[in-house]
């Protein structure tokens, strides 16, 4: 069993404020409740008490790794390559009619 | 029959000892009659499965039957397969029902193989216990009390207990080899890019990659066969010459030292502080039989293997947070009842739809991503994730494989880590930074630990060299019985 021993860094082992949270949820589109935002503060700022060892580390003149073959990436011809199959894909969405995928109203 | 391998199966169904169906149905009883207790299986369709084998027994008839015709197999439910329920563990998808093929479904469906069923998965292959997915918790055969490992625990656990011969798992920091470990079975995870990642359904795009999970490695390098190869469909699959994965499993360079001349990398970071001491014992005496095997052994150092979990624990939320915004309760998958206006429908939806070990790890990756944060996160693990990744370049200079566990424990107890997010995270240490590099790994049982359960030997190969690996695990298998070994009652 490894038992964890938090690094400390002042600097980053942080622990985030309910407003930090609130934040979060809401570029992520997920709606919390006061009592869910509270759990998410103390869960997460454990979690970043662990990827704060990172931030000690001298990367200087180190590139980024993206990918780990390095590759270019690759291009196709600028060509129609699917079928219509738009039936089949607006059979498993919530709601369509006649053709469209129904949304709430967004303009006025 | 159950016991044997692909290779004695698609023998027996070529030469008409039994047919497709009747092996078919032997495997549907066993997934009735077990399934309830595990919770293996998400999905089951018997009468497609049947439907397939029938074509597979016509195909056979013919005389153009192919390694896996006939065969039946289980899918982990991330991979799309058409008319198939795919949920990827999650209430976001518990009615998508897949309107198109993964490129891995078309492969074994083109080599008339039997899809038997969708295997449980953790929610969104976030998880290393399976107690995340939304269709229950899966049990590990050798002890129900116990966690079969995630996230390809459904796939683990079914093979482990016999309900498929064989079946498909994805790994993007662990999720086929720990589950495999935990459960006695073997596994691998291919090179980065060999296995087109078309139809499975994305976690951190630039970590997963699919790969076979089986009994022993002959089976593997015969799914591999079927599982690899290129995909114009998949940005990141490699364009490389076709590969029989099995061409040097029987390879020995003698008859009493078949290994002779392997050199095998020892990190010492991978037997210090927090490996189990069942564990510890179990993985040395394996690495004692490869001495015997003829291989030799090469001290190394992977100085950054402890900053894999850092590492990957911004890289992955980051990368599952945008693949992630796919779900908004629009063209698929859950919308919730009642919502105000659009921003409202997309946040009840995702807040309703997902988990809480899948919200977690937006909202990780929300934060790492987000305005001012970038550069002291995204970008120092991307450049950490090089340095992990030159240290398998330098260790691959001194030797041919590296050994050690493939987790620090074995099975752990069901809920026993499920309020500690760190402590689950935490078990990843060995398997992550094979992900971060790209490179190959496997596990496979090499003995029991306390409580008779199963301890898994991890094998990492360099860049490409699956084929070695294969034969190295293999010709251990030939010497001992560990990957023979099923649990009690099944």
């Amino acid at each position: 069993m490894i038992t964890y021993r938090p690094y400390l860094n002042k600097e980053f082992a942080m622990s985030l404020s309910t407003s930090d949270v609130e934040k979060v949820a809401r570029l992520a589109r997920l709606a919390m409740t006061p009592t869910e935002i509270e759990v998410a503060r103390s869960q997460l700022s454990g979690i970043f008490g662990l990827i704060a060892e990172m931030q000690a580390v001298d990367t200087g003149g180190v590139t980024p790794m993206s990918h780990s073959q390095d590759l270019a990436q690759r291009l196709r011809a600028d060509v129609v390559s699917e079928s219509n199959q738009r039936e089949a894909f607006q059979a498993i969405a919530p709601q369509v009619e006649g053709g469209l995928y129904l949304v709430p109203q967004v303009i006025e | 029959m159950i016991e044997s391998s692909l290779s004695q199966m698609g023998a027996a169904l070529r030469a008409k000892k039994i047919s497709s169906v009747e092996l078919t149905q032997l495997y549907l009883d066993r997934i009735a009659q077990q399934n309830p207790q595990l919770n293996a299986y998400i999905t089951v369709r018997p009468e497609a499965s049947i439907a397939q084998a029938r074509a597979a027994d016509a195909r056979i008839a013919a005389g153009t039957a192919e390694a896996l015709t006939g065969i039946p197999f289980g899918q982990k439910d991330i991979f799309c397969a058409k008319d198939w329920l795919t949920t990827c563990g999650s209430k976001m998808l518990h009615n998508f029902v897949s309107p198109y093929d993964a490129h891995v479904i078309s492969q074994f469906n083109n080599a008339g193989a039997v899809n038997l069923g969708k295997t449980n998965m953790d929610e969104f292959a976030m998880g290393s216990s399976n107690e995340t997915s939304h269709y229950g918790i899966v049990k590990n055969p050798w002890d129900k009390a116990r966690v079969p490992g995630g996230s390809s625990g459904g796939t683990a656990s079914a093979i482990a207990a016999r309900l498929c011969a064989a079946a498909t798992g994805t790994d993007t920091g662990g999720s086929i080899r720990q589950p495999a470990s935990l459960c006695g079975i073997s596994g691998l995870k291919p090179t980065y890019g060999v296995v087109s990642r078309y139809g499975m359904i994305a976690f951190a795009s630039s970590l997963d990659q699919a790969g076979p999970m089986g009994r022993n490695a002959e089976d593997l390098a015969l799914m591999l066969n079927t599982m690899a190869g290129f995909d114009e469909r998949d940005s990141t699959s490699l364009q490389r010459n076709k590969e029989d994965y099995a061409r040097e499993i029987n390879k020995q360079v003698g008859a009493d030292k078949p290994l002779h001349g392997l050199r095998i990398g020892i990190p010492k970071e991978f037997f210090a502080e927090g490996l189990d001491i069942d564990v510890e014992h179990a993985v040395q005496a394996a690495i004692a039989e490869y001495q015997k095997l003829g291989a030799t052994l090469v001290n190394i150092s992977l100085p950054n293997t402890r900053l894999s979990i850092p590492v990957y624990y911004v890289l992955a939320p980051a990368e599952a947070s945008s693949n992630l915004s796919r779900f908004d309760g629009v063209r698929y998958g859950y919308r919730a009842p009642e919502y105000s206006d659009l921003t409202d429908m997309y946040q009840k939806s995702r807040a309703q739809g997902f988990g809480a070990e899948v919200k977690r790890r937006i909202m990780i990756g929300t934060y790492v991503l987000s305005h001012g944060y970038y550069d002291a996160y995204y970008l120092q693990a991307q450049k950490i994730r090089r340095l992990i990744a030159q240290d398998f370049v330098e260790a691959y200079k001194h030797c041919d494989v590296i050994m050690g566990p493939t987790s620090p424990s074995t099975a752990f107890k069901l809920g026993e880590k499920g309020d500690d997010p760190v402590q689950m995270y935490l078990s990843d240490i060995y398997t992550i930074a094979v992900n971060l590099a790209g490179l190959p790994g496997m596990s496979i049982p090499c003995g029991f630990g306390a409580n008779n359960m199963p301890v898994g030997l991890q094998i990492i190969g360099n860049y490409f060299d699956e084929a070695r690996m294969l034969n190295v695990a293999h010709q251990y298998q030939l010497a001992t019985d560990w990957h023979s070994r099923a649990p009690q009652g099944i």
